[in-house]
């Protein structure tokens, strides 16, 4: 008889986050096969609607890079505050502020054909995102409220201030009620990358994050000791670092980020204010961050196959008639299977005969 | 005035049974330490499972029953990720939330926007005849009067009997419990079923009962509410009972104020349940030592053996 036994890792090795990702991604084709079968779709068929048919066109590639752009930024933002233990899950409303603050900017310069128009948007929405953000990071260093209950309220609350002012204030007069603003000029949006798709220069942004949070997390003592107080809180007391500190740069930090990721939906793909800013980036976007390990170069390959199913979903649901439910659960089954896999990042399964057990037993 | 009094009592009774069955089961669930921060995806798929099986069979009891099994089967997940595999408890009880909604919405998605018949009211023989008071509390469905009852139970296991001891104790330190030979991550499993289970009545109480409806989303957050009633009722049970029924006074104000034609934003009243949210967490959380007296001490934490 043979038994499994698991032994912790007594080193990092680099090639384990690969292997429990990929194995996290054939958990999650095998869950969907299930799934096709369930909705009498051919599961290859499915599969390929997902995964390769995004892939074979320039449109279908141009709308990954574009999903792709306010994953990266967001994931990047919030993998900071979950090393450190600060759970952002409101990315999401943070990015609508970001919007917001964004399209205010430009239907007040309605008509400017200024070069700062755009520059402009991009700090008036980061802003918005990081002081969105430091509500919750004042009442968690000042009131004990806990972070993650306060930003996802907060983030309930953002989405009604949205449907209030796109219907109200930010509406668009000569719009017929429909609740939009304006659309925005040219110089307020910003410029595509590859003709014919709707994938823009918002990816940049995306890019210097990475490098951002690179240099920061590796290169940083702040980001080392953001670092320590997620993995041994009493250490980092003991050696004096600040927990209160930790919290507000970790929040601020992703509200940032999401605010900027904000900007990229209004100035990109949408070109004015509306009802539905995201397709839940900012949810999404705490997956990308945990598959991605936490590390700012998994979440650029995590951040691009969390795109590829957002887009696989919306090709799916035309080529194959599947419900957009499909995302959804493909995203929750991606993250509950990485969690599961996960154990094997810090140990290894070993295989024991019996008669090892036994003689182990008894000495 | 007295018609104002009996819709009051009656309407917060009704709005509240939801909160009071998910938060009921938070409530033992956070008692053995584990944190599930997927109610609302348990709530969703309770909700969308018993209203599909009610617009099948047209029974409420095979709704009930199966949106009960179907939380409690999400939950389970959570808990072999948690208690089996060590995997990080906030992690995972978002992972298994995300996964819920897209599994309700998948469930629903032929029946979006549809209705079926409320549950019915059972008054309770002449109970129900005494003047205001049978009108205002013995006049509700069914579910109304169990969750009062599951209030009272669940007072009673956590504080005066052995298998709330042993839940408690593997709360407080599971550690300690295991070396006495406690079984804690069996107590763990089965505690994060029951969480499962009664957030899959409250959210079939939702769309069967309450708003005989389905709609992708209906489940509003009131997930995210029971588990910040647990640290505004600071882990008690009468207390956290309190905090739903005052949410479903808030509940009732919002669709008052909005059937009394009162000229307010109509999101204004929306967001008020949340802005009320935060406010009474920073008022709770304000004093750390009573929070942490209260709390079960390895709330969060996993255990391995």
């Amino acid at each position: 008889m043979v038994k499994f036994t698991l032994e912790p890792r007594k080193e990092q090795s680099l090639l384990a986050p690969i292997v429990v990702t990929s194995l996290a991604l054939l958990l999650t084709m095998l869950g969907g096969t299930i799934l096709f079968m369930i909705y009498g779709v051919p599961p290859l068929k499915g599969l390929r609607a997902i995964f390769i048919e995004p892939l074979l066109s320039t449109y279908g590639i141009g709308e990954v890079l574009l999903k792709m752009a306010p994953l990266l930024l967001v994931a990047q933002g919030l993998a900071i505050g979950f090393r450190a233990g600060v759970w952002n899950i409101g990315a999401e409303g943070q990015l609508i502020l970001g919007a917001i603050a964004a399209s205010a900017v430009a239907i007040y310069f309605d008509g400017s054909t200024s070069i700062f128009l755009l520059p402009g948007m991009i700090l008036a929405g980061m802003f918005a995102g990081i002081a969105w953000a430091s509500i919750a990071a004042f009442l968690r260093t000042t009131f004990n409220a806990n972070e993650i209950l306060v930003t996802f309220m907060l983030t309930s609350v953002a989405l009604q201030l949205l449907y209030y002012l796109v219907t109200g204030p930010m509406r668009d007069p000569m719009g017929f009620n429909f609740p939009q603003s304006i659309t925005f000029g040219y110089h307020a949006m910003f410029p595509i990358l590859i003709e014919g798709t709707r994938f823009n220069a918002s990816i940049f942004m995306g890019i210097f994050a990475t490098v951002g949070c690179w240099l920061f997390v590796k290169r940083s003592l702040v980001g080392y000791k953001l670092s320590v107080g997620g993995l041994a809180p009493r250490a980092a007391i003991y050696a004096g670092f600040s927990q209160k500190g930790a919290v507000w740069l970790a929040l601020l930090i992703g509200g940032g980020a999401a605010g900027l990721a904000g900007v990229g939906e209004v100035s990109g793909p949408l070109g004015m204010l509306q009802r539905n800013v995201s397709p839940g980036y900012g949810y999404a976007a705490i997956i990308v961050a945990m598959l991605g390990g936490l590390n700012p170069i998994g979440i650029i390959f995590s951040s691009a196959l969390m795109a590829l199913i957002y887009v696989g979903g919306d090709f799916a649901r035309l080529s194959v008639q599947l419900p957009n439910a499909v995302t959804g659960i493909f995203q929750g089954m991606l993250l509950t299977f990485y969690l599961g896999c996960s154990l094997l990042l810090t140990s290894r399964i070993r295989l024991k005969r019996s008669d090892a057990v036994a003689s182990e037993g008894e000495a | 005035m007295l018609e104002v009094f009996v819709f009051i009592i009656s309407g917060t009774l009704a709005a509240s049974t939801p909160l009071i069955y998910a938060a009921m089961g938070e409530l033992v669930c956070e008692k053995s330490g584990m944190l599930n921060l997927g109610i609302e995806g348990m709530m969703a798929t309770g909700a969308a499972a018993g209203f599909v099986l009610v617009a099948i069979t047209g029974s409420h009891s095979v709704g009930f029953f199966g949106g009960m099994i179907c939380a409690m089967g999400l939950s389970l997940i959570y808990a072999i990720l948690t208690v089996l595999l060590n995997a990080n408890q906030v992690a995972s009880g978002l992972a298994t939330g995300i996964l819920g909604l897209g599994v309700s919405s998948a469930i629903g998605k032929k029946y979006e926007g549809t209705t079926v018949t409320p549950l019915a009211d059972l008054p309770l023989g002449p109970l129900s005849d005494i003047p205001v008071l049978g009108e205002s509390i013995f006049q509700l469905d069914a579910m109304v009067y169990l969750s009062i009852l599951l209030v009272v139970a669940v007072w009673y296991v956590i504080n005066r009997t052995k298998l709330g001891l042993l839940i408690r104790a593997i709360g407080e330190a599971p550690e300690y419990a295991h070396s006495q030979g406690l079984p804690v991550r069996m107590v763990r499993m089965c505690c994060v079923a029951f969480g499962g289970a009664m957030a899959g009545i409250g959210g079939a109480y939702l769309s069967t009962a309450y708003t005989p409806l389905w709609a992708e989303g209906m489940i509003a957050g009131r997930g995210w509410i029971v588990v910040a009633l647990t640290v505004f009722g600071t882990w008690v049970v009468p207390r956290v009972a309190f905090g739903a029924y005052l949410f479903g006074v808030i509940s009732l104000l919002e669709l008052s104020i909005q059937a009394f034609g009162v000229n307010l934003p109509s999101q204004i009243l929306s967001a008020l349940p949340y802005v009320i949210t935060i406010l009474m967490l920073a008022a709770i959380s304000r004093n750390v030592t009573f929070i942490r007296m209260n709390s079960p001490a390895s709330l969060g934490q996993s255990f391995s053996p």
